[in-house]
This record gives C-alpha cells, sequence and structure tokens, in this order.
C-alpha cells in the first residue's frame, strides 16, 4: 500500500485533492451508496442501473453470498438461508424478539436469552452484524467500482432512536465489510441535511421518518448551515414490515374463516405471503382496492381482495403509534404546532396515504414531499460524508446531534439513577458521585442502563464493570465518581474513579451481549481467508494507513500553527515524524502502531494550543489561553 | 472551577445576557471545536476537540438556562444557593409549592392533561417574575442575599415543572 504524500514540514500542503468519501444508508428494507461528485450528492447506481440494494443476503449451496434483487426474487424459494430485514435484530438478544413465530428463520436457542442472536443457515450460524457486513461489502464494491480508488471512509446512517447496542453493531458491521467509518449518523438528520441544503431552508423543521423497520421523528433547528436537533424520539421495532405484517395476519384469518382444517404455514409460505402483503400494501398507494392471490405449498389457492378503507382500518393502531413519539418529541423541544415551518416525510413507508393524512391532521400543514424519501437520507450522509473528510472548503456545515436515550446507573432497589438525560447535545459528559453501602466495602458493582424507565429491569442493560480495590472505609466515606462520556457517533464510555485514592476502573461499553473482541477477529478471519498471513498483511496494511493519516495531519497541522509551539518543542514533534516515515517502511506492523502511539503523544500540547487558537479566533481574538483541557 | 463559562462565550458575567449572542458565540465554538472538524485528525487532536465541544455544550446548557445561570453567577461569587444542609424556604413559597403539589396530584389521579398543561402555565407566569427580579438583584443591586433566595426558588420551580412534564408523559403512555 502506498503511503500518502507529505510535502516538507514548513512548505506549502500538498494541493487540495478530492478525496473519495461515501454515505451510506443502511436500511431494513433497501440500502443505498451515495457520494458528492463535482458538489452534488449523488447516489451510485449498480451496473444494471438499480439505485436501491434490497437488503438481502442469500448463503448459497456452493458457499457464495448472494445480496440485493437476486437474493429477494428466492425469498420464498429459500427462506430460512435468505435473510431480510436483518437490521431488525441488530444488537439485540433472543428475548428482545417478540413475534419469532412470524419470522420464517431459524433463530438458535442459545442457553443464554441475553446474548446476542444467531441465526442457523446453510452457511454456518450467523449474526445480523455478519449479515449487515455482506450488504456493506455489497455497497462498498459498488462505490469503488464507480469511483475507480480507493475509499476514505463512509458515513453510516442508523435509526435516532437505535441504542447503543444497536450503533455497536452497526459499527461492528462497517469494520467487518472493512470501511474506515468516519461517523455514525442519524437518519432524519442525515435527511434534514439532504433537505436543507437543497432548499436553503431556514427555522424549525420535523423530520418524520417511518422506514421499513423503524421509526424515528427528529425536530431540528436550521440556520446557516447549522442543523441543531432539538429533540429526537421514535420506536425501533416499528415500520413498514409490520403494516406488511397487518396484512398477512387478516390474509390467515380470511383463510381460517373459510377453511375450518387450516394447519399453520411453513416458512416457504409464511415468506410467500409476506411478499404478497407487501406488494398488496405499495400496489394500495395509489389504488383502492388490491388482490391478493397465491397458491400455497399444499396447492390450497389463496384469492382475497383487500379495499385501501380495510388496510386504513387495519393499520390505524400502527399509525396511531407513531404520533405517540411525534408528541413527546414536541414536548421536549418545548415548541408549539405554531413553531414548526415544515414537516420533512422520509422513508418508503411515508407514501401510504393514511400516514401522510396523520402527519397532515397532527401539524395541521401539508408535509413536504418534494424529495425522494428512499434517497434523501443516503444522499445527506454522502454530503455529510464529504464534509467530513475536508473536501468542502467553505466550510460552515455543522451537525449539532443528540442522544435520544437517557442514560443511567443502577442503583439500591434496582431503581435507575439517570445520569445523561435524553436529548443533550453530543459530545456530552456528566459525572455522579457514589459512595459505599457498608463498612469496610471494597469493591463496587457498576450496572449501565439505556431507557426512560424509573426500574433497572424496563430499561436495557448496557454494561456490568466492577471497581475493585476501595481503601475499607466507613459506609457512606469513600467518594467514586461515576463519569459518563458519549462521543459524537453517540457511543458510550464509562470510568469509574475513587476520589481519595484515584483507583480508576475505565470500560468503553459494549454492550453485555454484544460481540467481544475474539469473535470479531475470528469473523474477519473467516471472511479473508483463513490464512495467517492474510490477518499479518491486513494489520500491517491498516497500521501504514494509520501511519500515513497521522503524519499527514500532524505535518499539516505544523505548516499552519507550527508558530504556537516553540522551536524545541516543533522539533521534537519532527524528529518523531521522521521515526515514523522510517518505521512504517518497516514490515512490524506492533512498531509502527507504537511509533503513531509515541507520535500522539508527543503533540498533545501542539494540539491543545491550536484547538485554544482556534477558539480564540472564532471569537474575534478573545484570549482563551485560560482553557485546561 | 477550571474556566468561567461567561469567558468562554465571551459574555459579561451578568444574569441578563443576550441570549442571541450567547447562541451564536456558542456555534462559532462548535464549528471550531467540534469533532466533526477532526476526523482526520490526529488521536491527539480528536481527544481535546471532544473534550472542548463537551465543556461548550455543558456552559451552553449552563447559561440558557435562567435557574442554571443564577446559581452559577452566584457560584462565582463564592455562594452555593443549593445545599443538602440549606434547604430553608420561606414559609409562603413553601405553601404555595404544597399547592402546586397537591394540583399536580389531583391531575395525575384524574388524568387530566390539560389541567396539567394550565398549571404549567402558571407556574411558568411565576418564574417569569423571579427572573425579573433577578435581573435587578443580580445586575443591579447586587444583593446576592436576596437574590440567593429568589434562585432557590426558580430551581425549585424548574423541578416542579419537569414533575409535571413526567406527569403528562405518563399519562400519554
Amino acid at each position: 500500500m502506498a503511503l500518502l504524500q507529505i510535502s516538507e514540514p514548513g512548505m506549502s500542503a500538498a494541493p487540495h485533492q478530492h478525496k473519495l468519501a461515501i454515505g451510506i444508508d443502511l436500511g431494513t428494507t433497501n440500502s443505498l451508496v451515495a457520494t458528492v461528485k463535482s458538489a452534488m450528492a449523488t447516489v451510485l447506481q449498480d451496473e444494471h442501473g438499480h439505485a436501491l440494494l434490497p437488503s438481502v443476503v442469500r448463503y448459497m449451496p456452493d458457499g457464495k453470498v448472494v445480496v440485493g434483487h437476486d437474493a429477494q426474487a428466492q425469498q420464498s424459494n429459500d427462506p430460512v438461508n435468505t435473510i431480510a430485514s436483518a437490521k431488525r435484530f441488530m444488537g439485540r438478544s433472543l428475548k428482545d424478539i417478540a413475534d419469532r413465530a412470524h419470522i420464517p428463520y431459524n433463530f438458535v436457542d442459545s442457553a443464554d436469552a441475553t446474548k446476542l442472536l444467531q441465526l442457523q443457515t446453510r452457511a454456518g450460524l450467523k449474526t445480523p452484524v455478519e449479515i449487515s457486513a455482506e450488504i456493506l461489502k455489497t455497497l462498498k464494491m459498488r462505490a469503488e467500482k464507480s469511483l475507480g480508488g480507493e475509499l476514505v471512509g463512509a458515513v453510516i446512517t442508523v435509526p435516532a432512536y437505535f441504542d447503543d447496542a444497536q450503533r455497536q453493531a452497526t459499527k461492528d458491521a462497517a469494520r467487518l465489510a472493512g470501511l474506515n467509518v468516519l461517523r455514525l449518523l442519524n437518519e432524519p438528520t442525515a435527511a434534514a441535511v439532504a433537505y436543507g441544503l437543497d432548499n436553503a431552508a431556514e427555522g424549525t423543521f420535523v423530520i418524520y421518518d417511518l422506514g421499513g423497520g423503524t421509526f424515528d421523528v427528529s425536530i431540528l433547528k436550521l440556520s446557516k448551515g447549522v442543523f441543531e436537533v432539538l429533540a429526537t424520539n421514535g420506536d425501533s421495532a416499528l415500520g413498514g414490515d409490520d403494516f406488511d405484517h397487518r396484512i398477512y395476519c387478516w390474509v390467515l384469518d380470511k383463510i381460517r374463516e373459510s377453511s375450518s382444517s387450516f394447519k399453520p404455514l411453513g416458512e416457504e409460505d409464511t415468506r410467500l405471503l409476506l411478499t404478497k402483503a407487501r406488494q398488496a400494501k405499495e400496489w394500495l398507494t395509489v389504488n383502492h382496492e388490491a388482490q391478493i392471490v397465491c397458491r400455497l405449498s399444499d396447492g390450497t389457492l389463496i384469492d382475497v381482495t383487500l379495499t385501501a378503507t380495510k388496510f386504513v382500518e387495519l393499520t390505524q393502531q400502527l399509525v396511531i403509534k407513531t404520533l405517540s413519539p411525534t408528541r413527546k418529541a414536541m414536548r421536549d423541544a418545548n415548541l408549539a404546532l405554531a413553531d414548526i415551518k415544515g414537516v420533512v416525510l422520509v422513508g418508503g413507508a411515508t407514501r401510504m396515504p393514511q400516514v401522510r393524512h396523520a402527519v397532515e391532521e397532527y401539524f395541521q400543514q401539508t408535509p413536504l414531499t418534494n424529495l425522494d424519501p428512499d434517497k434523501v437520507v443516503a444522499l445527506g450522509a454522502a454530503i455529510q460524508a464529504n464534509a467530513l473528510v475536508g473536501n468542502r472548503s467553505d466550510d460552515n456545515l455543522l451537525l449539532l446531534d443528540v442522544t435520544p436515550l437517557s442514560l443511567g446507573l443502577e442503583t439500591m432497589g434496582g431503581l435507575v439513577e439517570k445520569i445523561i438525560p435524553r436529548n443533550s447535545t453530543l459530545p456530552v459528559a456528566r459525572a455522579q458521585d457514589f459512595t459505599t453501602y457498608k463498612d469496610g466495602q471494597t469493591a463496587m458493582s457498576i450496572q449501565v442502563v439505556q431507557g426512560e424507565r424509573e426500574l433497572v429491569a424496563d430499561c436495557r442493560s448496557l454494561a456490568h464493570f466492577e471497581l475493585r480495590g476501595i481503601p475499607p472505609m466507613a459506609a457512606g466515606a469513600a467518594r467514586i465518581r461515576v463519569t459518563f462520556q458519549v462521543d459524537a457517533d453517540g457511543l458510550l464510555s464509562v470510568s469509574a474513579r475513587e476520589q481519595s485514592s484515584g483507583i480508576e476502573a475505565h470500560v468503553v461499553v459494549k454492550p453485555s451481549y454484544g460481540l467481544t473482541e475474539d469473535e470479531i477477529t475470528h469473523m474477519l478471519k473467516s471472511s479473508f481467508g483463513s490464512a495467517e498471513v492474510d490477518k499479518k498483511a491486513r494489520m500491517l496494511a491498516e497500521a501504514r494507513v494509520s501511519a500515513g493519516a497521522i503524519i499527514g495531519a500532524v505535518s499539516l497541522a505544523l505548516a499552519r500553527d507550527g508558530n504556537l509551539i516553540s522551536a524545541k518543542e516543533k522539533h521534537t514533534i519532527e524528529a518523531e515524524i521522521q521515526r515514523l516515515q522510517t518505521t512504517a517502511k518497516t514490515d512490524d506492523a506492533t512498531a509502527i502502531n507504537k511509533a503513531i502511539d509515541t507520535l500522539n503523544h508527543a503533540t498533545e500540547a501542539f494540539a491543545a494550543a491550536r484547538m485554544n487558537a482556534s477558539v480564540s479566533r472564532a471569537l474575534s481574538g478573545k484570549n482563551l489561553d485560560s482553557i485546561n483541557l | 472551577m477550571s474556566l468561567n463559562y461567561y469567558v468562554l462565550f465571551d459574555l459579561d458575567p451578568i444574569f441578563n445576557i443576550e441570549l442571541e449572542t450567547l447562541e451564536s458565540n456558542y456555534r462559532k465554538i462548535q464549528s471550531e471545536s467540534h469533532p466533526d472538524r477532526f476526523v482526520t485528525a490526529s488521536a491527539a487532536e480528536k481527544l481535546k476537540s471532544m473534550q472542548l465541544a463537551t465543556l461548550a455544550n455543558e456552559a451552553y446548557l449552563i447559561l440558557k438556562n435562567p435557574a442554571n445561570r443564577a446559581k452559577y453567577l452566584l457560584e462565582l461569587q463564592g455562594i452555593t444557593a443549593i445545599s443538602e444542609t440549606n434547604t430553608a424556604m420561606p414559609t409562603d413559597f413553601l405553601m404555595q409549592q404544597m399547592e402546586w403539589r397537591e394540583m399536580l396530584e389531583d391531575a395525575i389521579t384524574a388524568k387530566n392533561i390539560a389541567a396539567l398543561e394550565n398549571l404549567l402555565s402558571e407556574i411558568q407566569i411565576e418564574a417569569k417574575s423571579l427572573q425579573s427580579s433577578l435581573v435587578k438583584l443580580l445586575d443591579e443591586e447586587k444583593d446576592y442575599v436576596a437574590a440567593t433566595a429568589a434562585t432557590r426558588k426558580l430551581i425549585f420551580i424548574d423541578k416542579v415543572c419537569a414533575d409535571i412534564h413526567r406527569a403528562i408523559e405518563q399519562i400519554e403512555n
């Protein structure tokens, strides 16, 4: 792998080069990839001219994996090995899946019901992370082929209401697919960026995003390129799939009415009927009635007619279910209906007339539908990816997003102590002091939860760790400070520290039932061929890319702001750059990574000085030397 | 306290700040410090960026909210408005609080959202009047004793409002 070329420190930086970055909308039903080409955000198509890639993965008898339309076409014939809507299972355990009976997959029962769920396919056990990684790989290849170069990175969108476990699972999937994740971006925020920039919109807007499997509502204030999320809410298990499902259940009831000897459907018939239900739903968007005709595997002929009126009645509760999060978001943002300048509809499911009517009735205004609801999220992600890698020269685009769910800790009696309330602007950190319960207590168990309920049992448990070695003291004398930090991806890390002794425990929250580092390594291995050599080559390649990136970043910083530090400090950093350059030519990944750490360490003071200087510049010359970060 | 939030946002240390200036300076700082600006930077710069952006968010939250802002101004004067040992309140305010709490309980029992929203607007009127008196007490008269009392009332009012919001949400669920 070639290293990035860097001009000599002090000389002018390398000429502005367009870096290849993509935005990916990893959807429940369909996925897309987009990029910014000559200042225009564009969705990339496959060789057949399709923009949408059905989020369906089929494991073939010959060991190959087929993704997209070809997989979707075989769904009814090979349901157990053809997985659709894997996003619904991301970061989830078996006990989270409410209606397994209606899902035609072989879920694997594990002794531990809280463990990440797995599906049995002919290619062996597959997690939703691996299945999603196949979709991401397909999109990555499409982008590389179309753009003709190596990608710097990708912005991947997630439902705003995804919790920490679901976000982490998405990041793991990207890693398996070999993608450098620039940022996880909330889908409604991505949509707002695409809509807002396209229409030069200013004011307060609502994004109502009903996708295949998830529902989000976000309220944003748009002003001069700043997109500030005021509140977000949603339901990460509600979407267009549920509307299909209501039709499916209605058809089953119809069959039961007419035939007393009706037996439960097999996997193939279930998938077939679900597909017919989806087609009927889409047909009813512009027609008054839909005919559902199919023959089941036992020869039974199904021929029923569903009217639009009946469909509205069947799905009324689902539509109402979206309004409750909407009201909550409005209340959290402290806004009246009159404050809303526009309501943007996103997600294929918002094509349904009953959904549009409900939104119109609630907000008392006609929703905005002048963007393709299927593409707007991917386009927004591409715009953000382009900005993040520094391709936009006049950079005034800034996204200020929030955490969707409150984060807290378990205290005595199974109660939740909230540390970070929902709708806090990211990044955010909050600390809380706790004390011991018994005399001489030397350890403390810390359970991290996410959710709005008061009882730990009703929230999602994210992690569990122990702080040991607290000096024995009387009950209530120790001061244990627990700090939560949520980064710009919405991912949490927690550290705990006993104040008097300075004993520290730090965890980056990996959900209790998430993938372990070993599992990821194992999956990476099996997906890149089992040879140890491959793993080594990959590690070396990754280390060299990282080395190139940091040398580039630091050299550029020195060229711009080298005057902020003394000649001696500058010299130290330059020496470390040179050392890393030399090390990067060797085949020793460990040594390269060590040299990267050393260079990073050497630039800490410089980084702080640059940060202070840029903030001072922002506030016209105000001196902020007093910031001690 | 390592950094004065007023210095960070380039504002005079008063209660009656221009909210527009606060917002625009907050956005300027985020434009420079937000982690989105440092995606391709070194790990050291990424960390500094996250720390400064986190600090700016926290500072903005404090200065934006009147009760928090008054409490913060008093802290700059070395006065702790609310502490575990000092919870005394004037009798008339306590009576009023009890009245509000009773109305809150009644509305919850009756699942009456309209009554809760009415209560909310009634309390907001009281909050507004406390805010006006804080402008006088903190910025003009510098009467920190009276300002402390008013600030504590405002903080209690915030708590009642939060409870009302929670009640509305629970009824809606």
